[in-house]
């Protein structure tokens, strides 16, 4: 238990929930390993 | 997959297509680029379900192959993200149960693909962020991934994972007041000090549950 520490982040949206965003985005964002573009042409072939 | 025959109905087809036999070369096409255009958010989420870069990336393949066999069951004009989405958890949780992911968080790896683009550096590394959300249930974590990563709205989210919109929005409440807690208290798993470990732990008391048939409410 913490003393009262009556931070301003807390009605408003938590500070890490930016964070939280960032995380997916800094995936979303990477380049795609060479492997996805592989296995998508492939799938012409074998399209089922 | 299921072969299922050219579907007769006009329901089952965009207008555009011929009817009957040709499950149309456009709607390959089409879904194609659709599902190429998901693999980002794909990989953005396995990654923050399971940790590894290297499993989410075989999931994400895992998960590629099986919507291209089922595409007969997407419905166009429906969300490609969500459906696809779908079938990775599904794919996930299988493998789950199969002890797939029981090795360890890979630090190294976090530490290299987590830094925070420059800028926009926050007192919060990501990588302490995705250590904290590691060591959530897994249903509170993908709750929490679909709605407050991924801009889910709550419909969209219990739809994915199968469930009740109050379910989703009690793991996501028990999910955002566990990690504020973690932050506010200074809590963070640390690196190098047991963080990992906590990380770790969590995921591995999943397991146990969710292999004995439990759920993580």
């Amino acid at each position: 238990m913490q003393p009262e520490t009556t931070r301003a982040g807390r009605k408003a949206r938590p500070e890490w929930a930016d964070g939280l965003r960032q995380l997916y985005d800094s995936v979303v964002n990477e380049p795609l390993p060479d492997s996805f573009a592989d296995l998508i042409s492939k799938l012409d072939d074998t399209g089922k | 997959m299921s072969k299922a025959p050219a579907p007769a109905g006009p329901l089952d087809r965009p207008a555009s297509a011929p009817s009957g036999q040709h499950r149309s070369e456009s709607d390959r096409i089409a879904f194609k680029r659709e599902m190429t255009a998901v693999i980002p958010h794909l990989r953005a989420f396995a990654r923050g379900l399971c940790g590894r870069p290297d499993l989410a990336d075989d999931l994400v393949q895992e998960t590629l192959l099986k919507a291209w066999a089922a595409q007969d069951r997407f419905e166009p004009g429906t969300s490609m993200r969500a459906w696809t989405f779908v079938i990775l958890r599904n794919a996930y949780l299988t493998d789950m149960r199969r002890n797939r992911f029981r090795g360890e968080y890979d630090e190294g790896v976090a530490e290299r693909t987590l830094t925070a683009p420059a800028g926009q550096e926050g007192p919060l590394h990501l990588a302490d962020m995705h250590r904290a959300l590691l060591t959530l249930p897994h249903e509170r974590r993908e709750a929490l991934l679909l709605v407050g990563a991924g801009g889910f709205s709550y419909e969209e989210a219990a739809e994915i994972c199968g469930c009740a919109v109050g379910t989703i929005k009690s793991r996501v409440g028990r999910a955002r007041a566990a990690l504020s807690r973690m932050i506010e208290n200074g809590e963070m798993p640390r690196r190098g000090k047991g963080g990992e470990d906590a990380a770790h732990r969590a995921i591995m008391k999943d397991l146990d549950h969710v292999a004995h048939g439990g759920t993580l409410d």
